[in-house]
């Protein structure tokens, strides 16, 4: 069987093999007393080395190379690498979170970033791949004609791919400085060294192939872990299999726990604590004036008593921790009471779908649960640096084929997500939640001590109630090793895993980006006449540039990083998607139509965004335009309106326009071609 | 009608039931959840065990449907694959 291997399956084949020996011997070692931060680092450099050799090894000077790796990519490894460039630090290290805070509504991003590769191949993939160019501005330009369309995909595909590539970076800084403590900016800038040595000699070729490497890395090390703990659970390795019967036994303790007393009793505190503030906001400025005097009082009367200096010291340290001033203050306390109002909220069931308590709330559930899918879904088929993995294969047919296999290597770990909330959640049940806080696991405190766990005892019974715990998504995967009583290897793996995942993601953004302003906007508008060396010293350079700024973003801490990420999908979608699918479909689609499409789709999902998240900003000087959502619908769900919108556009404004004759000559080559009649 | 008219026309009509049966899988069931939930298999409320793994193995057979019909077809028209 060996020998019926290509020579490029051997190859990878040896390097799972070196991989798997690897972290053997680390097991061993750690048996004899290797600390745990020396792991982190062999770590660290066994992979960024790996990723580095590939990298070098497929240098190459030739621009079809540089740009869609010669177009040999078998549809098999494609279909990795494509796994690969699709996940990314969030799907590996905060989906199986989001899903343990959510529960049945979390698997929106289950359906809908598995939904989107079905349109991906039944609407995109094979006309691409027959289109043969280089990026999706390209295929945009040739279909349409003209300059001003390129230019707007270009403006879609950076404005899309920019944020997404910060967030990998800024996953990158997180991972490096959990398990290998290194300072978060330090973290942020290995991280750019990593994705510099994939992508910088070799480009599209050498991304490609670091990307196969990264995936066999990233799944093994995110099935692992899970499967040992289903293991010690239920004693069968196959965690997929086997977590339904854990969530019912997660329903029946919910069923128990939800009703307890001491809940009930919680719940209300952090009720009664929400009104406080919401109080005390409404006051303002004057409640802030009576805290500081009141505080004030207070230590004047403990020092005249004789009291403990650590009691005055507290009160002290309280005092000027107060905010500065009223507006401070009402941030402050409007994040402390939402938080307070989280809490005090009754709990929902892990496997109930769209809970609420009226049909109403039901129905608004509902409502978002299908919009996001539809996002996610029309978001995926548009990504850029997705869609252009689809030039890199030898056929049409292997294109065809290599989206069954993206398919089949993302879902291993989507299908893997639930059931590690499933597991997370019947731990936190049974060990943690009416468990005295002194006897909790040692894994509770670790995390807290970085403040990915936090408890706070509101009702002074030295018990811990489930409202008085709070996780922070990302602790999920990254405790899982921890939680089932794993040795440290495991654990380091799994940061491994998350950096594979973050890398290889911000490589293919990266790439998409560089291209887009090198091939489109350099090349095909300013300078037809370019040289080829000249064209990708061009790329090489702008490839340099982009990453240090997206590093040097990341080296920010930006905190609305990751609900930004969210709208690339919306942007995304409504910028392509649209202009994509009616251009292959719909000979009578004109130039005119989907400009004013693209950018239409465009505006309408960002100022949804806009309007309906922010009230105002700051910078500019502007206020008060915050409003109401259109049917309840979130902002993370805005490309409902702007795919639609996009799609409407497009076809309105074509059917007033005049169709392009080469239209149909350019539909002819990309849906059909045999020897006779091209 | 020449083969390329004949080869587009199957080809979108494939393409367009298979999309139908993706939009009913993704969203009409979906819709359903609260009520399929009440079935159980394998310990899983349905309409989570669809949302988590079902769907997603449907879109996996759509896919390799599709696959499979289109390379029937384009050896019919004789579709050059460069």
């Amino acid at each position: 069987m060996f020998a019926s291997l290509t020579r490029l399956q051997r190859y990878y084949l040896y390097y799972t093999g070196a991989f798997l020996a690897f972290i053997g011997a680390l097991a061993v070692l750690e048996q004899h007393g290797m600390p745990p931060r020396w792991i982190g680092y062999a770590f660290l450099f066994f992979t960024i080395t790996m990723y580095a050799l590939i990298g070098i090894v497929c240098r190459t000077s030739d621009v079809s190379e540089y740009y869609v790796a010669g177009r040999r990519v078998p549809a098999f490894f494609n279909g990795m690498a494509t796994g690969a460039d699709w996940m990314s630090a969030a799907s590996f290290i905060g989906l199986a979170g989001t899903l343990y805070l959510s529960g049945f509504q979390g698997l929106a991003y289950v359906i809908g970033w598995t939904g989107g590769f079905v349109l991906v191949a039944l609407l995109l993939a094979p006309y691409l791949r027959r289109f043969g160019q280089y990026t999706i501005p390209d295929f945009l330009g040739a279909r349409y004609g003209g300059n001003a369309i390129r230019l707007v995909a270009v403006a879609a595909a950076i404005l899309a791919s920019f944020v997404y590539v910060v967030a990998q970076i800024y996953g990158v800084g997180v991972i490096t400085s959990r398990f290998v403590s290194l300072q978060f900016e330090i973290g942020v800038f290995v991280g750019l060294a990593g994705i510099l040595v994939c992508s910088f000699l070799g480009g599209m070729r050498a991304v490609t192939w670091t990307q196969v490497a990264q995936y066999l890395i990233l799944i093994v090390a995110y099935i692992t872990p899970v499967a040992i703990l289903s293991y010690n659970q239920t004693g069968n390795p196959v965690p997929q299999l086997v977590y339904g019967q854990v969530l019912q036994q997660v329903t029946a303790l919910e069923d128990k726990l939800f009703q307890n007393p001491a809940e009930l009793e919680v719940r209300q505190l952090f009720h009664e604590r929400a009104d406080l503030y919401a109080q005390k906001i409404m006051q303002l400025p004057q409640s802030l004036n009576f805290e500081r005097e009141n505080l004030s009082k207070q230590i004047n009367q403990l020092k005249a008593s004789d009291a403990q200096m650590k009691d005055i010291v507290a009160l002290e340290r309280q005092y000027r921790d107060l905010p500065h001033d009223p507006d401070q203050a009402r941030l402050r306390w409007e994040s402390a009471m939402f938080s307070a109002v989280e809490r005090s909220k009754p709990p929902i069931h892990h496997g109930e779908a769209f809970p609420g308590e009226t049909v109403e709330e039901q129905d608004i559930m509902r409502l978002n649960f299908l919009a996001l899918i539809f996002c996610l879904t029309i978001g995926t088929a548009a990504l850029p640096h997705v869609l252009t993995r689809y030039y890199t294969t030898p056929t049409v047919r292997e294109a065809r084929e290599s989206v069954f296999w993206s398919l089949l290597f993302i879902l291993l770990l989507y299908i893997t997500a639930p059931a590690y909330a499933v597991f997370a959640k019947y731990e936190v049940l049974t060990h943690l939640a009416e468990i005295p806080i002194t006897k909790l696991p040692g894994w509770v405190a670790a995390w807290a001590k970085i403040g990915l766990v936090s408890i706070e005892d509101i009702n002074v019974d030295g018990i811990l109630q489930l409202a008085e715990l709070s996780l922070n998504p990302d602790v999920i995967v990254l405790a899982t090793p921890e939680i089932a009583g794993m040795p440290y290897v495991v654990s380091g793996l799994v940061a491994a895993g998350g950096l594979a995942a973050a890398l290889s993601t911000a490589d293919g953004l990266l790439l998409t980006i560089t291209t887009s302003l090198s091939h489109d906007v350099y090349y095909r508008i300013f300078r037809p006449d370019a040289s080829t060396h000249f064209r990708l010293v061009i790329s090489k350079s702008l490839l340099l540039v982009v990453a240090i700024l997206a590093a040097t973003v990341a080296a920010q801490k930006p905190g609305t990083i990751l609900s930004m990420v969210s709208w690339a999908f919306s942007i995304a979608g409504s910028a392509f998607f649209p202009a994509l699918v009616l251009g292959i479909f719909w000979e009578k689609a004109t130039r005119a139509g989907a400009l004013a499409g693209m950018v239409i789709g465009i505006l309408l999902s960002i100022y949804y965004i806009i309007r309906v998240e922010f009230d105002s900003i700051p910078m500019l000087g502007i206020s008060g335009f915050g409003m109401e959502p259109w049917f309840h619908i979130q902002s993370t769900s805005s490309g409902v309106f702007g795919v639609i919108g996009g799609f409407i556009t497009i076809i309105l404004v074509s059917l007033v326009t005049k169709p392009d004759p080469r239209a149909g000559s350019f539909l002819k080559t990309i849906r059909f071609r045999n020897g006779a009649e091209s | 009608m020449r083969d390329a008219d004949i080869h587009w026309q199957k080809t979108r009509r494939l393409t367009f039931i298979l999309l139908l049966f993706w939009i009913f899988v993704t969203f009409v069931l979906t819709w359903f959840s609260r009520s399929i939930n009440a079935v159980v298999i394998l310990g899983f409320p349905l309409g989570f065990y669809m949302a988590a793994q079902g769907a997603l193995v449907i879109y996996l057979l759509i896919i390799w449907w599709y696959n499979r019909q289109m390379k029937k077809l384009d050896a019919e028209y004789g579709v050059e694959d460069e």
